[in-house]
């Protein structure tokens, strides 16, 4: 067997590999190894043979946060860390090797990881990572209105936890998955440039021919870059963002709608330390202010288009002024505090309701600074009508997006990337190909259902605020009444938010 | 484990019985073949009644048999001939396997691991061993198997089953290395080879010498190696679902692909394996959830079940 001269040449190669190109039709000679199986050939012409070209098990299309998280997942199960991984990302700031400072001023791209995700972090041991930079746990929360009828407080207390989630920076976790995939011993490369076509080899086995040439990438799929180079994968994971190619090539049709809203997303500076995370329905859309750490949070302002336009290019000061009358008494006035200790007649019903019910109305902290640029970005819903393809699966913003009102857009991601990287596992224990639809079809199963259900609820949070309209004005401050007292509902929107629970039902 | 305690009830059975079906026509009006089976298991020739079917993969087991007319050999090959080409297709005549080979790719992991002393985590826990799929078709078995580290060899009757395997091994790196035979287990038994574990899934349904084929099974098994046998069991039951319901009624498998007469039961298996010194350990059925449409692993060895057993040492 050649497997011996193999592994001791191979560990050669790949300090070789960064000098040299190889191109599909290539004929100088030139030395080759890709995986650590595959004999190395030394070909001094050739045709369009498929030895040269590098065979991988998983080719990752988009190295953001959830295809990282795909093969940070994948290198961290001893299932899966054998299975070679390409990332195909042109993001120069992959292969930067210059550190997160801590000194950086906060970047205004940040996102709230629920407790499911943190957990799910954990177990690849790449949380560590993003404890070594600015994050920022928050056990509060509290929802209110324009019309100041009602408002909800949430506890992390509520469901005897420690925290409801944490808000880190999209670069920090980002570069926490890459320093944790790198400290593994996982066989990947990344590949900086962008996919630009991608064939998928056909199994003639079905069609009679005998015209099936016994090449060994019969069943693989064909990946071209936009720099010449191409490989080949059994599995294609489409991990490239809401305007996902890889979703084209495989020509999945989606369903979805654009929403009538922009978000404005900065980062600000107050005086006092901030725990809570603040939202407040607005006429045109919610204001979030969410804690950082370090007396700085991030403001998601969901409004119109034009008064986004408006709103960006503003001067400074008038933006704070408009971001404290948001969060404050601008647009409509405060809603009342519960009275405390007011049981009366009806002391009974209150009996087990959640220390958070009994909380007063606080005013968010007074903004003082705007610490980072403003970024402006055009909203929508969408969902792919199939995650998966032959050989091809969508995870992330590639298969579906939502409105930024829960926080939930990331962690629905996380959560596919999650699920994927446990049924590729299952795939490999049984000598699956994993590859292959049955098994793919498993993760869709799985996800779909959990994905759908969250994106329901959210478009309907969209929709039920965007009408200003007297009885469902009181209806919506009856609803917020109802969720702060009725403690069963409160704690399973809790877990639910959390991703303790994947699918909103009464367990 | 629930399925030692089956194991233990099966083992207090103190004698062999003798199963023999008079005119199935009257009691199965829906059965298309006109002949009596008759499946003896006591080891002694017997002279085959009229039109019984005839050993197809035995055929040169005891020279000692009679040369018997090969009618219905051809026939139960030429059911699989001629469907051969749909092995690879998920959708097609073979759903079902495909559907089950998860669930029995995981009780075979699960067992040989513990078998073979390795490491239940690693992606290739059977490096180094060699294994024999009998009666592996297209190779759904014999795939995985190698993609886990085993060395496999496959051997089918149905010389189109052979090609195609061969075929859709080589899209596969990871396959190409599978060898591939159109022989039968006692072809392999003269030439003395020997494997680690010998596989024989959903096959001895279709041999008309179950004794035999064990036997021709444990020749090939080295001393302590491992078997594992799976079929489907003779109960009412399995008739109406594995017959009635998947042949007739949902078309998951074409009309006449088992015949009722041709199961085993699980009692019955354990004694032939028994005579051919190899001691089942464990016992899993397989369960169908209509709902979820998956297979999974349980106690209920009614219908679908698969044994694993060693040879004993000699």
């Amino acid at each position: 067997m050649n497997r011996a001269i193999v592994r001791r040449i191979t560990p050669n190669i790949r300090t070789w590999r960064s000098t040299l190109k190889t191109f599909c039709s290539d004929t100088s000679e030139k030395l080759h190894g890709s995986d650590g199986d595959k004999a190395v050939t030394v070909k001094s012409s050739s045709l369009d043979s498929t030895d040269n070209v590098p065979q991988y098990d998983v080719a990752i299309v988009g190295g953001g946060m959830v295809g990282m998280a795909l093969a940070c997942s994948l290198a961290s199960m001893p299932l899966t860390k054998h299975l070679n991984v390409a990332i195909i990302d042109s993001n120069p700031a992959l292969l930067a090797r210059d550190n997160i400072k801590k000194e950086d001023a906060p970047d205004p791209r940040v996102s709230t990881v629920t407790p499911a995700t943190i957990s799910f972090f954990k177990g690849m041991g790449a949380w560590q990572y993003v404890q070594l930079h600015r994050h920022a746990f928050f056990d509060r929360m509290q929802v209110w209105d324009y019309t100041g009828l009602g408002y909800t407080r949430y506890s992390a207390r509520d469901v005897d936890k420690a925290v409801l989630g944490c808000v880190v920076e999209n670069k920090v976790l980002q570069r926490s998955l890459l320093s944790c995939m790198e400290d593994s011993d996982v066989k990947k490369k990344i590949y900086p440039s962008r996919l630009n076509s991608m064939t998928l080899h056909k199994s003639s086995l079905l069609s009679g021919t005998d015209s099936i040439s016994s090449e060994p990438s019969g069943s693989l799929a064909k990946l071209n870059l936009s720099d010449g180079d191409c490989l080949y994968a059994k599995l294609v994971v489409g991990a490239d963002g809401s305007k996902s190619h890889v979703r084209k090539l495989a020509g999945i049709s989606t369903t979805g709608w654009k929403y009538p809203q922009n978000a404005i997303i900065c980062t600000v500076e107050h005086t006092e330390d901030n725990r809570c995370a603040w939202q407040r329905f607005l006429r045109t859309g919610p204001i979030a202010l969410l804690p950082m750490g370090d007396n700085y949070s991030n403001i998601v302002w969901t409004m119109g288009p034009q008064q986004a336009a408006d709103r960006r290019s503003m001067n400074e000061a008038d933006f704070l002024k408009a971001v404290n009358d948001a969060l404050d008494d601008g647009h409509g006035p405060h809603p009342q505090s519960e009275r405390i200790g007011d049981g009366g007649i009806l002391a009974w019903l209150r009996s087990d309701e959640t220390s958070s019910a009994s909380e007063h109305f606080e005013v968010p902290p007074r903004i003082t600074k705007l610490a980072s640029d403003r970024m402006v970005f055009p909203l929508s819903l969408m969902h792919a009508n199939n995650y998966v393809s032959k050989r091809v699966v969508l995870i992330g913003d590639a298969a579906h997006t939502v409105h930024p009102l829960a926080g939930q857009g990331v962690n629905l991601g996380f959560g596919d990337a999650n699920s994927l990287s446990r049924v590729i596992a299952e795939g490999v224990a049984v000598g699956s190909d994993i590859g292959e639809m049955a098994l793919l079809k498993r993760y869709e199963s799985e996800r779909k259902a959990a994905n759908i259900a969250m994106m329901a609820i959210l478009d309907g949070f969209q929709k039920a605020y965007s009408i200003d309209f007297g009885p469902l004005n009181v209806l919506r401050a009856a609803a917020f009444h109802g969720v702060n007292y009725i403690s069963p509902l409160k704690k399973n929107i809790i877990s639910y938010a959390s991703g303790e629970q994947r699918l909103p039902l009464f367990t | 484990m629930a399925s030692k305690l089956l194991l233990s009830q099966l083992r207090n059975i103190t004698r062999p019985t003798h199963h023999r079906l008079i005119n199935p026509n009257f009691i199965f009006p829906l059965k298309n073949q006109t002949l009596i089976h008759s499946r003896p298991y006591s080891d002694a020739p017997q002279p085959p009644p009229v039109g019984s079917k005839p050993p197809p993969t035995n055929a040169d087991s005891a020279p000692t048999h009679k040369k018997i007319s090969s009618s219905l050999n051809q026939a139960e090959l030429a059911k699989f001939s001629a469907i051969a080409e749909t092995w690879w297709d998920a959708e097609g005549p073979f759903k079902p396997l495909h559907v089950m080979n998860p669930t029995r790719l995981a009780f075979i992991r699960s067992t040989l691991c513990r078998h073979f002393g390795k490491d239940p985590y690693s992606a290739k826990p059977f490096e180094g061993l060699k294994f024999v799929d009998v009666g592996c078709g297209g190779g759904i078995l014999s795939e995985p198997l190698a993609r886990m580290g085993a060395t496999v060899t496959g051997i089918d009757a149905v010389e189109k089953n052979i090609n195609i395997a061969q075929l859709h091994a080589d899209l596969d790196p990871g396959t190409s290395s599978i060898e591939y035979l159109c022989t039968t287990a006692e072809k392999l038994v003269e030439e003395q080879r020997k494997f680690d574990a010998v596989l024989a899934l959903e096959v001895i349904e279709h041999v008309a010498e179950p004794a035999e084929f064990c036997k021709s099974l444990s020749a090939l098994t080295v001393s302590g190696g491992a078997n594992v046998i799976s079929t489907i069991n003779r109960s009412m039951r399995a008739y109406a679902t594995a017959i009635v319901v998947a042949e007739y009624l949902l078309h998951w498998l074409p009309k006449g692909t088992h015949e009722w007469s041709s199961f085993l039961t699980p009692e019955e298996l354990v004694l032939i394996l028994q005579r051919a010194s190899i001691s089942v350990q464990e016992m899993a059925g397989f369960v169908y959830n209509p709902l979820t449409g998956k297979w999974s692993l349980s106690d209920d060895i009614s219908v679908n079940f698969i044994a694993y057993g060693t040879k004993n040492t000699e």
